[in-house]
């Protein structure tokens, strides 16, 4: 397995682009202590003896040890590192608002969770993958909750609109943002129909390497990539089968013996704003 | 026609002098702005996940459209041949070379990673309108650059073959740089107030005014610095007339915008709030963009200036001008801020709330940085065009002026 590296002192960092970069798991380097003046050939045989120890660790241990503390990740499924994410599979979410609970936001606080954001307390400014929408029908006053984040679109707006090419779609659908070019001009924003990116306005501390972020980029749901390239589910998604609700389901939208595609054949679905010709990855049941 | 001659300003006044170190000052004054915003982040702006693009994009597409409206005056010499104008084209290049490089110092410094500057340069998404930009607004300066250098050549300029050439480039460039700027509204297909083909005539109409008017205002700020008649009242004459069309022009583009919405019921939420409920933005839309922009512009250069009139026509001039100019921040602010402001329609025909403020209006203040970044662009291009009358024959030589 290929492993990548991500130093936490990074303030952003890594998304990954279609390669095989996708399973990064992030490890800390065991780095000596920069103030260690090593003249002692002895001490000299015993540090290099310790970085050894220490590569061989953070290399072939930890992955394994990363990956068991991912919870029900199945690593199996995880399409090997060295392969490219292919355009045969297409990731997407359905989400039945029948069974969003109002008032639940469980959700909303895996997501932050999971990819160290912070429970807003500025809405204006706060950076927000995932929210809930309260929505009320005017003519009779019939309401309902759903979540609503990046919509994973085959035709992404913002990927269009991007000077840099920062916003990308990878092969197998997810929409990211790569930090290491992205210049902060915000135009993915005002492109978005879904209100699904946020700036991050304040500097940040204690990202999560696997999740970077950082003051003056954009950002947005990356459908927890780093979970995904691992064989595994998004976090929002895990969060709602484990309040019993189960009101999301994550999978291949192409493989027609996924449940996700096996009900988006026979329940009719909704897309947000379909009618913009984004073809969205994510779809709504009884909305 | 008597020769044309040129001159560089060499004998300062006072006043030169003042206005060099106020806009000197105004651009310290906005780069400290700037490195405040940088260093804390967005969060010390009025800006907000709604309101992406604030007050310094208001001042940055305002100069950039002035930018490309500047080099009117050269254009009609060149390209249309008029001789009457010939004497301001140098002036009309270099001024509109400085008007964009102030708008894209400002565009720059409003960046999150302002620092990322050479990635925009080297790596590029063509299917960006922003992208196409970047050609857009750098090939400007290099061919402006260019065609003042055939006006200015002894060679070159005896001939006019080149100046000719080359004014038509420019003249076609300047074209397709406005409509990319109008199109980098024109393309946003989910914001309501955007998404229309006409914002690209749209902004080549109002750049036509905007440039013209800073054109005149920094003709009869040179007037007064050289003590001569740089325009002869003819050419006032025309300069009233010019302004009286390219209001009208930017009034019926923005009469079919609006009316065209209308037509669509879908649109009648955002045209509600633009032209009836949106507060402030309403205001800079009647109030600033009509009226003072446009309508009372065309009032003063129509009936008020002239012989024997309310204003002389140099007066008149100045006043229209500066209204034309107030009026296009206006414009610029409610087709920026309000266009912005008016929430997303997620579910078309519902009603939506949520913790990231959906199904409301956006509230913006403009903080003081951002204000004085926005300036600092407008100083930056003033001050370039300053010294650039100073080290280089831009300014033609006219007649000494009576007392």
């Amino acid at each position: 397995m290929s492993m990548k590296f991500v130093f936490p002192e990074e303030d952003d960092g890594v998304a990954a682009r279609g390669g095989g970069t996708q399973g990064a798991i992030a490890v800390a380097a065991a780095m000596p202590p920069a103030d260690v003046v090593a003249v002692d050939p002895v001490d000299a045989g015993r540090r290099w003896f310790l970085k050894a120890a220490a590569v061989f660790t953070t290399t072939v241990l930890a992955p394994g040890v990363t990956l068991m503390a991912f919870g029900d990740i199945d690593a199996a499924n995880a399409r090997p590192a060295d392969q490219p994410v292919s355009s045969a599979q297409r990731w997407g979410l359905l989400i039945d608002a029948a069974k969003c609970q109002e008032g639940c936001s469980a959700c909303v606080t895996a997501c932050g969770v999971e990819n160290g954001i912070a429970a807003p307390k500025h809405a204006a400014t706060d950076s927000q993958w995932i929210r809930t929408l309260k929505v009320t029908d005017p003519r009779n006053g019939a309401t309902f909750q759903m979540p609503i984040m990046c919509q994973h679109c085959t035709e992404p707006p913002c990927v269009d609109v991007c000077p840099t090419g920062a916003s990308f779609r990878r092969a197998d659908g997810i929409v990211l943002v790569d930090r290491h070019i992205c210049i902060g001009c915000r135009y993915c924003m005002m492109a978005c129909p879904y209100k699904a990116r946020s700036f991050v306005h304040e500097p940040l501390h204690d990202q999560k390497p696997y999740a970077p972020r950082g003051k003056g980029c954009v950002e947005g749901c990356s459908m927890c990539v780093h979970r995904v390239d691992a064989g595994g589910t998004p976090a929002c998604v895990e969060a709602c089968a484990k309040t019993g609700h189960a009101a999301m389901i994550f999978g291949d939208l192409y493989d027609k013996n996924s449940e996700i595609a096996r009900r988006v054949a026979t329940y009719r679905t909704t897309r947000v704003r379909a009618d913009l010709g984004t073809d969205p990855g994510v779809y709504y049941q009884n909305i | 026609m008597a020769r044309i001659t040129f001159q560089r300003l060499d004998d300062h006044s006072p006043y030169f002098w003042g206005l060099l170190a106020l806009h000197a000052m105004v651009i310290a004054i906005g780069l400290g702005a700037f490195f405040y915003m940088e260093h804390h982040g967005h969060i010390v702006t009025g800006m907000n996940n709604a309101i992406v693009w604030g007050t310094p994009h208001v001042f940055a597409v305002f100069l950039i459209v002035a930018a490309s409206g500047a080099l009117n005056v050269a254009s009609i010499s060149s390209v249309f041949n008029n001789l009457a104008y010939k004497p301001f084209a140098r002036l009309s290049g270099i001024l509109a070379i400085s008007l964009l490089v102030g708008g894209l110092m400002v565009l720059v410094l409003d960046l999150g990673r302002p620092e990322r500057l050479t990635v925009a340069m080297t790596t590029y998404n063509f299917k960006s309108i922003f992208a196409w930009n970047i050609y857009l607004y750098t090939g400007f300066l290099v061919i402006v650059a260019a065609y003042l250098f055939t006006m200015m050549d002894r060679t070159l300029a005896k001939s006019g073959k080149a100046t000719k050439f080359m004014g038509w480039f420019a003249f076609a460039w300047r074209l397709a740089l406005t409509t990319g700027t109008g199109s980098i509204f024109g393309f946003l297909v989910a914001r309501e107030a955007y998404d229309s083909a006409i914002m690209a005539p749209l902004f080549i109409a109002a750049s036509f005014l905007y440039g013209l008017a800073f054109t005149v205002l920094v003709l009869l700020t040179m007037c007064r610095e050289t003590r001569q008649q740089l325009m002869s009242e003819e050419v006032v004459a025309k300069f009233l007339n010019l302004i009286i069309i390219f209001a009208l022009a930017v009034l019926y583009f923005t009469t079919v915008k609006h009316l065209t919405a209308l037509y669509a019921s879908e649109h009648h939420g955002v045209e509600a709030f633009i032209l009836r409920d949106g507060g402030i933005y309403t205001l800079a839309f009647w109030l600033g963009h009509v009226l003072i922009g446009n309508v009372i512009p065309i009032v003063i250069a129509a009936f008020l200036s002239g012989d024997g009139k309310f204003f002389t026509g140099r007066r008149g001039l100045a006043i229209a001008s500066v209204l034309a100019l107030i009026g296009g921040l206006s414009f610029m602010y409610v087709t920026i801020i309000g266009g912005q402001a008016y929430p997303l329609d997620l579910l078309p025909g519902m009603k939506v709330e949520s913790s990231y403020l959906d199904g409301q209006v956006a509230s913006y203040t403009p903080s003081l940085p951002e204000v004085l970044l926005g300036l600092a662009g407008v100083s930056i291009a003033m001050l370039a065009t300053g010294v650039a009358l100073k080290v280089m024959p831009f300014l033609p030589r006219g007649l000494e002026a009576d007392g």
